[in-house]
């Protein structure tokens, strides 16, 4: 697919090297914990969402576990995950890393109009709203999401250490109400991973092929606003300031 | 073709051949790992990293982390789980506990057992299937009972009357003061499904090291066989 003829486009470098690699090891590294930790979870496979005696999900049904021949793992599953758990916080940590010594978090971390912005992204993306998403690299939806994917990670590792030595961290198990509870909150990040996952790929199917080439090759291609068909902006004459001065009690109060 | 097609299309190319090389790189040392010859049915590499896991946890291990204990009023009875070396040809009367120690070999009674100091506690016990029960138990101190025969080894080896079962403790991890040789659940004498007349707790490992009905204590400085390590699991098992 080329460019159509007539007009200008350039490239835009969009994504550092670095968090493409981070990204894209990520993914693998972290479908081996989700597989693992279910190969895990099958052991004891208690959770379920419902009311009362009433069941409307059990996480997981069996035609789950034989999709996947999930059943009967539970040793090869925590040998797994033993192993993965190192690649995958050393990963997380040399992206958090990166992403503060660059500057590339002053994109991800949302601020105070991000909340706004994203509601107003939910229901452009939606077809409830005609408002288009700002054209920067990162909308306010996406800051939350980006943002909050790396803060589930940081819980997926806290929870887990939790679990994986409650006795000797008998603090932390204590500080996350428990080790049931610790395990809850473990299984309900993962359950988030999953719906993250689902959005992200809906996203990117919807965002088209010059944003996901962009994170694999770091560039986009950006059609470019000639300045000919640009109407030149009159030359804004700003006449000398009046020297201001203000009353002293005034002044005092700023 | 604009040079920005030429461009894009040249470092498409680039990357997507780097990150397909990536890929089946990465492919490649997951078939690697998986077909590695297993060790006590682990990939090879794969022990070595759980070994790598015990060398932190057991620098991390002190006396000093005790588990969390709770309010009795909040425990009760664990399901019944594991029948390994359980079987039926048992008589709790004509039992008595084989003490094993270098160059010497005895034999004791319960009584000899509940000699040493009584200790009770309501810990948790954390099956390594992923469930756990507050249960309230009463024994002595697998340390006090290692301090009275003098003796003190790496290694800690439990196992049934029929040797059905077996199981492996570091000397850090035996001599752990919450690591009991109990005697009592719940308030009463432990019933056979729960390991009568002595078994081990640990809040210190999953539930696979608390052995039931203890026939032997060997005290050794090599590692001691351990069931469930032959099949798959970490030897170590440390909470």
């Amino acid at each position: 697919m080329s460019t159509p003829i007539g007009q200008m486009y350039r490239l835009e470098k969009k994504h550092p090297l670095a968090i493409r690699w981070f990204h894209w090891i990520n993914f693998p590294l972290l479908g081996l914990m989700i597989w693992s930790g279910l190969l895990i979870y099958w052991a004891n496979d208690v959770y379920r969402l419902g009311i009362g005696g009433l069941t409307l999900f059990h996480f997981f049904p069996g035609w789950f576990y034989n999709l996947f021949t999930l059943d009967g793992r539970l040793a090869e599953g925590m040998a797994w995950h033993f192993l993965f758990m190192w690649l995958f916080v050393l990963n997380g940590i040399a992206y958090v890393t990166y992403t503060l010594i660059s500057g590339e978090w002053r994109y991800l971390v949302p601020n105070r109009r991000s909340f706004r912005e994203a509601i107003q992204v939910t229901l452009y993306d939606l077809h409830l709203s005609k408002s288009a998403p700002p054209p920067r690299k990162f909308n306010g939806a996406q800051q939350i999401a980006y943002t909050a994917i790396v803060l589930m990670g940081a819980g997926s590792l806290v929870t887990g250490l939790a679990i994986y030595k409650p006795t000797q961290l008998a603090w932390l198990v204590w500080l996350l109400g428990g080790y049931p509870m610790a395990r809850i909150w473990h299984f309900c990040l993962t359950i988030g991973y999953a719906m993250f996952f689902v959005v992200h790929i809906a996203q990117v199917i919807r965002a088209g092929w010059n944003n996901f080439r962009s994170m694999v090759t770091g560039f986009e291609v950006i059609a470019v606003v000639e300045a000919s068909v640009v109407p030149a902006e009159e030359p804004v004459v700003i006449p000398a300031a009046e020297p201001i001065v203000a009353p002293a009690e005034e002044a005092s109060d700023e | 073709m604009s040079d920005i097609d030429r461009e894009i299309r040249r470092r498409t190319r680039r990357s997507f051949l780097i990150g397909g090389a990536a890929a089946l790189a990465g492919a490649g040392g997951w078939q690697w790992l998986r077909t590695r010859p297993q060790e006590d049915e682990v990939p090879w590499p794969v022990r070595r990293v759980l070994r790598a896991n015990e060398k932190i946890a057991r620098a991390y291990f002190s006396d000093g982390h005790l588990a969390a204990t709770f309010d009795p009023a909040k425990a009760g009875m664990p399901r019944r789980n594991g029948m390994e070396g359980l079987g039926d040809d048992f008589d709790a009367a004509q039992w008595k506990l084989s003490l094993v120690t270098p160059g010497r070999e005895q034999s004791l009674t319960l009584d000899d057992i509940q000699a040493l100091p009584r200790v009770e506690m309501t810990t948790e016990l954390r099956c390594i299937e992923g469930w756990s029960q507050v249960v309230h138990w009463a024994g002595a101190r697998l340390r006090d009972f290692a301090a009275k025969h003098r003796v003190k080894t790496d290694y800690v080896g439990l196992e049934t009357p029929d040797s059905g079962y077996y199981v492996g403790l570091d000397r850090d991890s035996a001599l752990h003061p919450q690591t009991l040789l109990c005697y009592e659940m719940q308030g009463a004498p432990l019933t056979p499904a729960h390991g009568a007349p002595l078994r081990l707790v640990t809040p210190v490992k999953y539930g696979i090291k608390s052995i039931k009905r203890i026939g032997a204590i060997k005290f050794q400085d090599s590692r001691p066989a351990d069931y469930w390590a032959e099949q798959g699991y970490d030897y170590y098992a440390g909470l």
